[in-house]
């Protein structure tokens, strides 16, 4: 492949683990931003964190999502439940090549810890990060732990941005080197006060958000409604919202969110229409599919953010039937062109060693 | 000494075939889950009423403060007189248990209530100075503790009662935790007189 092409599709040539070349008005080296600023409409999604010390996880986990998505989150102990740390998944995708957006939430680290790792993960090639509050510790599955919430997403996003633009620490203190990241935020249309959310996002701008990921719309009316009070801030032309959504596996699985996860806001009728279904799985992807539709016509809307939880595998198939990439392929790992011949060696060198028992290695040595 | 209260307890499945790990932990939560300090289970029942007329009547509120710490800059010869240190202590006695009543206030001894539609922030089970989280209940309840009205909620709503209720589009800065439990009405005060006689000394 060409370097002008490969210059296109926002690898760098050399290796596809390293940053790009910085461009001109981008605060990152990365690849989301650059799809995001050419005005493209970027899909991202969410790498469910594996209980587990094995990298292969990790891997296997991010390889399903290969050429269809722009960016991959890795959630830091969403729900308070205790996984696999961003920090590390970030790390091991960087390796791969993978665009990762480190999630940190502030519930767990104090903002020493925090300011550390914004440098430890620029250091392993973290491009995006996105600042996030955090569940409340009594959400997870170790209730007793000690919340935190040293700083909140807001005072998070300052410190951050401080850190890339003014290159020093919350104290003061200097940076050798700044941590060149795209700052990210979340934004839930859909708990109250209502009224003040499109100020929300407005604040979170100032604070030094770039991109905005939503929680999961089920209820497009009323996010159309959100996004008619954003444009009419002009706050899209300052940040690029993507809209979150994600396929519904039952409507058992609907009405138990409804019930023990606050800020999901699923309407009546997308449950009746789930329980109405011969197949509630694949109602559940097609209303998916139809959301995804109605939401990149809405104007404002740069991307999309498909949070597929336990259903990762039909993440591919929602961004294809949606048609939101327009044709676009996202970043895709390519063999090297010698890499096939290099197996074939390795597998010749293999077979003669396996055909030659090393008692007749000794023998002819012998003789 | 071991402790073998129930809160103490491992919880953990032992039995193949019984309920999750999950469901454990659901259900033995009320018992597990952290609480902060100066609450009891018994506190965190009760109703809110006070905090919420103090929301009610923000705008009320935000005029009073304004004549209160004019009234306190006035007193600023005499603070100095005794000395701001020496009347730390039964300031923040006095301050504690006015705001303490008033606004369920935690001390944090960096008051936002102007900003905050006179709603104290620190009640938020994660202190959030910025805005309310994503978790809100549809009720306008706070996700972690179902019966607590939503500071912020609350506090949009009196901010727009307020005359200067926009202040709550500002971003606050994070907590500094080294002037927890210190007189926020001491420190407003001296720092507007430095700044008063700065502007004297300037003209």
């Amino acid at each position: 492949m060409t370097a002008s092409a490969n210059k296109d599709r926002d690898v760098n040539e050399n290796d596809p683990g390293a940053p790009l070349e910085p461009k001109e008005g981008h605060s990152s080296f990365g690849r989301l931003e650059r799809v995001l600023r050419r005005g493209e409409f970027a899909v991202t999604t969410e790498l469910n964190p594996p209980d587990s010390a094995d990298p292969r996880d990790v891997y296997e986990r991010a390889e399903i999502f290969e050429g269809w998505v722009d960016g991959i989150n890795a959630v830091d102990a969403s729900g308070a439940n205790c996984h696999m740390s961003s920090v590390g998944i970030c790390a091991l995708l960087t390796r791969m090549g993978y665009a990762p957006i480190l999630q940190i939430s502030c519930r767990d680290r104090n903002r020493i810890a925090i300011q550390g790792d914004v440098l430890g993960a620029s250091a392993m090639g973290v491009q995006n990060i996105l600042c996030l509050t955090g569940d409340g510790v009594q959400a997870g599955d170790q209730p007793g732990a000690k919340p935190v919430f040293d700083l909140d997403c807001m005072s998070l996003l300052e410190t951050v941005r401080t850190m890339r633009e003014e290159s020093r620490f919350l104290s003061g203190r200097k940076l050798t080197y700044p941590p060149h990241v795209f700052l990210g935020a979340a934004i839930n249309p859909f708990a109250p006060p209502y009224d003040f959310r499109p100020h929300r996002l407005a604040k979170k701008i100032a604070a030094g958000a770039q991109f905005v990921q939503s929680q999961y719309c089920f209820d497009v009316p009323m996010f159309r409604e959100y996004m008619k009070r954003v444009v009419d801030m002009g706050l899209n032309e300052e940040c690029y919202i993507m809209c979150g959504v994600g396929p519904l596996a039952s409507a058992k699985t609907a009405n138990w969110i409804r019930k023990n996860v606050p800020g999901i806001h699923i309407p009546d009728a997308v449950i009746k229409r789930l329980e109405g279904a011969e197949n509630q799985k694949a109602e559940g992807k097609k209303l998916c599919i139809e959301i995804m539709q109605e939401v990149k016509e809405i104007e404002g809307v740069s991307g999309i953010h498909v949070m597929a939880y336990r259903q990762e595998e039909y993440v591919a198939e929602i961004v294809y039937e949606s048609g939101v990439l327009k044709g676009r392929k996202p970043w895709k790992r390519e063999a090297a062109p010698d890499v096939e011949q290099l197996i074939e060696t390795h597998e010749t060198i293999q077979a003669e060693e396996k055909a030659k028992p090393p008692q007749e290695i000794v023998k002819e040595v012998a003789n | 000494m071991t402790d073998n209260s129930p809160a103490n307890q491992p919880v953990h499945s032992t039995r193949p075939g019984g309920p999750t790990q999950a469901t454990l932990v659901q259900k033995a939560r009320a018992k597990l889950a952290f609480k902060p300090a100066h609450t009891s289970p018994t506190y965190r029942q009760r109703k809110y009423s006070i905090r919420l007329w103090a929301v009610k009547h923000s705008r009320f509120f935000e005029w009073f403060y304004k004549k209160f710490a004019n009234a306190f800059l006035v007193l600023h010869p005499f603070w100095n007189w005794v000395g701001y240190n020496r009347a730390e202590a039964p300031v923040t006695a006095v301050e504690r248990c006015v705001k303490g009543l008033l606004f369920d206030c935690r001390m944090c001894g960096q008051c936002v209530l102007s900003s905050t539609g006179m709603s104290c922030p620190m009640n938020c089970p994660k202190q959030l100075r910025n805005g309310p989280c994503g978790g809100v209940r549809e009720n306008g309840n706070c996700e972690v503790e179902p019966n607590m009205p939503c500071v912020w909620v609350q506090a949009w709503k009196g901010s727009r009662h307020m005359v200067g209720g926009d202040a709550i589009l500002n971003v606050q800065k994070p907590v500094d935790q080294s002037l927890r439990e210190t007189s926020s009405w001491l420190r407003v005060t001296a720092q507007s007189a430095v700044e008063r006689e700065q502007k004297e000394a300037a003209q």
